[in-house]
């Protein structure tokens, strides 16, 4: 049993608990970050990269829409390493109705986000593969994030400032006493040791699963709905803006061009459980009909991974529960003092990862208001570390750094350029990191060839260098290409299926990978 | 800059990359020196990560040979996507020898009238020193020999033909070397034309701007190729073209199309009319009506199929015609490239690379006959010429011989 304490305990490692986290932290209290997982797995990590303009929200949530705009351009300063500013595009197809653009139009100048109608021939200059039916365009400041980046960016602030980041710990069980909370149990996932954290306050921050975590401090009933949205990520970028459809907010209406890759998304289905989002066949089949009517030929360009995310969204009794979308998207705290008399726990849900800061500030506004200790928010004044300079990310960075190293650094995973070095560096800091989690940091395995070349090269060296012993080795090779496949599967057709069938042959004839040597011990991951 | 370059249509051949690496185990250049990052490196994956600026300027080590799209087998057009990458690169800032060696009517008509005096100052070390210099031209490239005479001025005062000509007309494509430089070879095919019964028109014409492409200057180019259309149409509508300059043939097949981009109906007329003049002559044999009354001419001979031939799609018409001259035993190369791919070879930084390339051929010719080679494209003659000491000359040569023309 290990014995940890703070002021304040962070649930959730995803955009909203480190957003926390590092606020806490800046604020000058001591502060523990726990995940059950690795940072940003889940709802952050599982979304399609768009840094929103507000362009979206103008006439359906125009509060959304305010507060976008005013965190797109914190977010693009304080996380410059992490956001591209692509600039994006709102475009009426021939499918859709002018009416909307008039209402788009004046949605926009009524919350504030910067909007600007252009000229088709401009449009066309732009993004020469949008449909030439189209009717009217807009351009805005949309960009696209890196959202593991982002959250890293976040977390390692918070670390400057103090706070401990324990991912791979899993809540087990809340102490509460005399109406108040007073502990977070956890269990280290990696080497099954159990962690008592005394706590002063906790935020919950646990996103599609808050309710179940609300339930452990006895708070009941916390209903978070999780709506299930599918995305593909398409082998290249189709499109260099952002381009949405100017319609009211429906499914597959964005495709947001983030690192090399394009991705279309999103549906939005509600979910049973946010631990298993299927990827339904004719969600694939409608995303690549909506990218079509978008960029014509966008069905035929190659898919490379497809993934779902479940949003969390606070449930209403106003709207169906089936009808997600139309649910509140603007934040929401969960006083748990005034609802069910257990002091000293709030719960943070809902909001956009565009917003993630905001959200932060807001929880944290109201625990500092509960302590009766005010203290104010800088963490839109700050840079995270390694985006000091404000330079933005640019989609040509790796080629460049290739370009001056790559005579002197081999290059391990070619589709998405990360040499060895790169690989070295993460496993040192992450010596028991799944490839996974080092994928998060390095896009090892995201490009065409999804791992088929760069990830036996990855574990030799991971071998190689000491880090990992081989029937770790073999057992890391083994999940990251079955969680590779999961993504993989919706979308086999075309050129994915050839690399697949090639990668396959690989791995079967080559390294006769379902008969490697058992593992002589349980090896966590 | 032609937009083409950034709507990047071959863009989307990239998708069908599954990373095999044969284009690069192919590679003519990547096998030389480690300058260049490779076909696939520079294309398929390096393409994902270009949008705007250029950053990769490595690039420029690709020779353009096509043997990577060649010998891709998903069809990714990779040499296509390096030309247009390398477009994108120097939009801004082409040095001024791109611009120089690429305008070859230019360098052609300069250096004709003057020919004894050009051809001696290309061989005064020093100058070529001071060429090098300022200019980027290596000192030791090989260079074209500039003749006496232009090709047009010989078929303009020679006597009026009075033979008749019942296989109708063709229409003759000298291209620029074959104009200046290479007359020799434009003579003896329209004497072979000529001799096989056809009338021979040689309409006004410019250049191809092939050099200008390979250089990435698509839109001087793109001007040139479309000129060069309507004068060759000028001779006749629907007129077969014939051409004894390789690449200057390929430029009008399919380069300026795939790589550039040039979607205009007067190139798709003329590309689907012109034949290299070996293929033409080869598909006259398969009807059954090419004469074959060869004299014997016993000799083995080298030859070197050319990269910008071999793109043509057409396999090597040259082996098989030659061979219907009896006692003539043709070799061939087996070399992916000569090393000089146009203009690549003549450039200071890449001379040595392009003689590395060159290396095994130039053994090869040597090996195989010390005394007489044949290929299909002028400065792939003049690289081997150069780097064996050997007559390399365009088997046109050996057909108007075995015809008793010469």
């Amino acid at each position: 049993m290990r014995r940890l304490s703070a002021d304040v305990v962070v649930i959730g490692g995803g955009a909203t608990g480190a957003g926390v986290v590092r606020d806490v932290a800046m604020r000058g209290y001591s502060a523990i970050l726990v995940d059950r997982a690795d940072l940003a797995q889940g709802t952050t990590g599982r979304y399609h990269g768009l840094l929103h303009s507000g362009g979206r929200y103008v006439v359906s949530d125009p509060r959304s829409a305010t507060e976008c705009a005013e965190e797109n351009a914190i977010v693009t300063r304080i996380h410059a390493d992490a956001v591209e500013r692509t600039g994006g595009l709102f475009v009426v197809t021939p499918a859709d109705d002018l009416e909307f653009s008039d209402r788009f139009l004046r949605g926009a100048i009524d919350t504030k986000v910067p909007v600007e109608e252009i000229s088709l021939a401009e449009a066309f200059k732009r993004e020469p593969r949008l449909n030439p039916g189209i009717q009217r365009a807009f351009a805005v400041q949309d960009g696209s994030v890196d959202g593991w980046q982002m959250v890293w960016g976040a977390a390692n602030s918070a670390k400057n400032y103090g706070a401990q980041i324990l991912t791979y710990h899993e809540v087990v069980k809340i102490d509460t006493a005399d109406g108040a909370v007073k502990a977070v149990h956890c269990v280290d996932r990696k080497t099954g040791e159990d962690v008592a954290i005394e706590a002063g306050f906790v935020i919950n921050a646990a996103g599609a699963w808050s309710g179940r975590i609300a339930a452990m401090a006895d708070c009941p009933d916390v209903e978070v709905v999780p709506g299930r949205g599918i995305m593909i990520a398409m082998n290249h970028r189709l499109v260099n803006h952002v381009v949405n459809r100017c319609v009211y907010p429906a499914d597959g209406d964005i495709i947001v061009p983030v690192h090399t890759v394009c991705i279309i998304g999103t549906t939005d289905v509600k979910a049973d459980d946010p631990d298993h989002l299927s990827i339904p066949r004719d969600e694939v089949q409608k995303m690549l009909d909506d990218g079509d009517l978008l960029v014509p030929g966008f069905r035929e360009a190659r898919a490379v991974h497809a993934w779902a995310g479940a949003r969390p969204l606070v449930k209403d009794a106003r709207v169906s529960a089936t009808d997600t979308r139309h649910m509140s998207r603007g934040m929401s705290v969960l006083d748990h003092a005034e609802r069910d008399g257990v002091k000293g726990l709030l719960t943070i849900t809902g909001g956009k990862l565009t917003t993630y800061r905001l959200m932060a500030e807001h929880v944290v506004d109201q625990m500092c208001e509960q302590l009766g200790d005010p203290r104010p928010c800088r963490t839109a004044d700050e840079a995270v570390p390694k985006s000091e300079s404000g330079a933005n990310y640019l989609v040509t960075h790796r080629l460049g750094e290739r370009e001056h190293d790559r005579l002197d650094d081999q290059v391990l995973c070619e589709c998405e350029l990360m040499t060895k070095k790169m690989f070295v560096e993460a496993l040192d800091e992450q010596p028991r990191g799944s490839f996974d989690d080092l994928r998060r940091q390095l896009r090892l395995g995201m490009g065409p060839c999804q791992g088929g070349f760069c990830s036996m090269r990855a574990t030799g060296v991971a071998l190689e260098t000491g880090h990992i012993d081989i029937d770790r080795a073999t057992e890391l090779l083994r999940l990251f290409l079955k969680n590779r496949w999961i993504g993989l599967w919706p979308i086999l057709h075309g050129e994915q299926l050839r690399q697949t069938a090639l990668d396959n042959w690989m791995f079967h004839s080559t390294l006769n990978i379902d008969h490697l040597p058992e593992s002589t011990q349980e090896v966590a991951l | 800059m032609n937009d083409f370059a950034h709507l990047a249509v071959t863009r989307a051949s990239l998708d069908n990359c599954v990373k095999c690496t044969i284009c690069e185990t192919q590679c003519p250049v990547m096998a030389v020196t480690s300058k260049f990052p490779g076909p696939k490196y520079i294309g398929p994956q390096a393409e994902r990560f270009r949008n705007g600026e250029s950053v990769d300027h490595s690039l420029d080590y690709c020779s353009g040979c096509g043997i990577c799209t060649l010998s891709c087998p998903q069809g990714v057009q990779i040499a296509e996507l390096n030309a247009q990458a390398r477009a994108v690169m120097k939009e801004d800032h082409m040095p001024l020898r791109d611009q120089l060696v690429s305008r070859t009517t230019v360098m052609g008509a300069l250096m004709t009238p003057v020919a004894p005096l050009a051809n001696g100052a290309l061989r005064i070390k020093p100058l070529r020193k001071i060429v090098q210099a300022i200019v980027g031209i290596h000192e030791d490239a090989p260079m074209p020999v500039a003749n006496g005479r232009t090709f047009e001025a010989w078929f303009n005062k020679r006597p009026k033909r009075t033979t008749p000509a019942p296989r109708g007309a063709l229409v003759f494509f000298h291209g620029c070397a074959g104009e200046y430089f290479e007359v020799e070879t434009s003579i003896k095919s329209v004497e072979v034309l000529e001799h096989i019964g056809y009338e021979v028109l040689v309409p006004k014409q410019g250049c191809c701007g092939l050099a200008q492409q390979s250089n990435g200057l698509f839109d001087t180019a793109t001007k040139a190729v479309l000129k060069l259309c309507d004068e060759l149409t000028s001779a006749g509508k629907d007129l077969t073209i014939i051409s004894s300059s390789g690449s200057c043939t390929g430029m009008l097949k399919h380069e300026a199309h795939e790589i550039m981009g040039v979607d205009d109906s007067r190139l798709k007329d003329v590309g689907t009319r012109i034949r290299d003049i070996s293929e033409f002559l080869l598909e006259l044999h398969d009807q059954g009506e090419l004469p074959e009354d060869f004299q014997r001419i016993e000799q083995v001979v080298p030859y070197h199929a050319p990269c910008q031939l071999k793109s043509q799609g057409m396999g090597l018409p040259v082996i098989p015609l030659l061979e219907l001259i009896p006692g003539l035993t043709v070799v061939e190369s087996g070399a992916n490239c000569c090393g000089i791919a146009g203009t690549y070879g003549l450039k200071k930084e890449k001379y040595e690379i392009a003689q590395a390339v060159g290396k095994p051929l130039f053994d090869m010719v040597k090996a195989t006959n010390e005394g007489l080679a044949v290929c299909d494209t002028e400065t792939c003659r003049w690289q081997i010429r150069k780097g064996t000491g050997v007559q390399v000359e365009h088997p046109v040569w050996l057909i108007h011989k075995a015809y008793g023309l010469s």
